[in-house]
């Protein structure tokens, strides 16, 4: 599974950070996470209690807070953009020379530390 | 008791990724190790195109191979007893993919002096292709039955992967497998592509991969 390995990821980079702050205790983890990103949260909410567990110092009881942020396209032909959610096609005029602005991003946001 | 403080990080885990990546990859070039991460989806044959390979290069490099798998010790068992070079295996307990963290495990776990490690990736054709292993060349194989459409379906693979295996060529006449239009379709995507058509079953044009290969890991160990 995709997110098991982002999940281990996510810890390794936090505890980290832990280290540089003297062995702090990593409170809450948050993340915002794209619409069209190939991460999908249920998953890693699914994985993370048990990643922690197993593979961290720092986040033996660690909080997951997810933010989705809308994913947006960009029309070359209209020069409008749109939710990416509506498909490769422009809703505004029909066309398909369209890209993607922002929305398939994995990100730490923040972390909360004691 | 202490206070809960908020540590802003904004930090994008595909670039964390990536720098893990190729800082291995970096590490490996200084250590003179050629890294070559094999891709494709269950049973095109890479484990049976390995062995080959392995057979012609294992008298000019010092080889070992490492079998990522889900759960079983197969591909490890059966590379190890086909060509006697070290092979280990990697559970991935679950996961769809290998990242540089995972493959520099690996390594460790290896144990010893080598000039060229294999790394056999999962079975699939999505997830191993984002996600960098810190490898020196990525390597797909797309095998006959598999059908021309693959490239196009899953283009993100043929754009990582710089040397490109057609298997089991001789299944040709069975299956309605139109080269010239994966030839197409890769180099659409992939320019520096090398596409070499091969049956890793009967040994067809295996010798050709092999000498390709070794210029390529001649040329990065020097
Ligand atoms: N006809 C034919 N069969 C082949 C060829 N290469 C491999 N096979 C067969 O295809 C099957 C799968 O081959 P493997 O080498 O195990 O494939 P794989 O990609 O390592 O499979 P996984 O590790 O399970 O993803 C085996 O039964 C092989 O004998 C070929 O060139 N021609
Ligand atoms: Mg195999
Ligand atoms: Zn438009």
């Amino acid at each position: 599974m995709h997110e098991l390995g982002i999940a281990f990821h996510i810890i390794s980079e936090v505890d980290k950070i832990a280290e540089e702050n003297n062995g702090v205790e990593v409170k809450s983890v948050t993340l915002e996470i794209g619409e069209v990103s190939t991460v999908v949260p249920k998953y890693l909410e699914d994985v993370w209690y048990w990643a922690c567990e197993h593979k961290s110092t720092h986040l033996k009881n660690c909080k997951l807070n997810i933010v989705v942020t809308k994913a947006i396209s960009f029309c070359n032909s209209c020069q409008k953009t749109y939710s990416t959610l509506e498909g490769k096609k422009c809703p505004n005029c029909g066309s398909e020379d369209t890209f993607l602005v922002e929305g398939n991003q994995t990100k730490i946001k923040s972390i909360e530390v004691v | 008791m202490s206070e809960v403080r908020t540590i802003l990080l904004n930090r994008s885990i595909a670039d964390s990724i990536e720098e893990e990546a190729e800082e291995l990859r970096q590490e490996l070039k200084k250590r003179k190790i050629f890294l070559l991460n094999v891709m494709s989806s269950p049973g095109s044959g890479k484990t049976t195109t390995l062995i080959r390979l392995v057979n012609l290069l294992k008298d000019k490099y010092r080889i070992a191979i490492m079998e990522a798998d889900i759960d079983s010790d197969v591909d490890a068992i059966t590379v190890a007893r086909e060509t006697g070079v070290k092979s280990i295996q990697l559970h991935t307990g679950g996961m769809c993919h290998l990242d540089g963290s995972m493959t520099r495990q690996g390594l460790e776990a290896l144990d010893g002096e080598y000039d060229f490690v294999i790394l056999e990736n999962i079975g699939n054709l999505v997830c191993p292709a984002e996600f960098d292993t810190g490898a020196s060349m990525n390597m797909v194989i797309l095998s006959v039955p598999e059908g021309s459409d693959k490239p196009l379906k899953y283009p993100l693979m043929f754009e990582k992967s710089d040397l490109v295996l057609i298997n089991k060529i001789d299944t040709l006449e069975y299956f309605d497998f139109d080269y010239n239009i994966v030839e197409n379709f890769i180099f659409n995507r992939n320019k520096n592509a090398v596409i070499f058509k091969i049956s890793a079953k009967n040994g067809t044009g295996v010798e050709e991969v092999s000498k390709h290969l070794s210029s390529l890991i001649d040329k990065w160990r020097s």
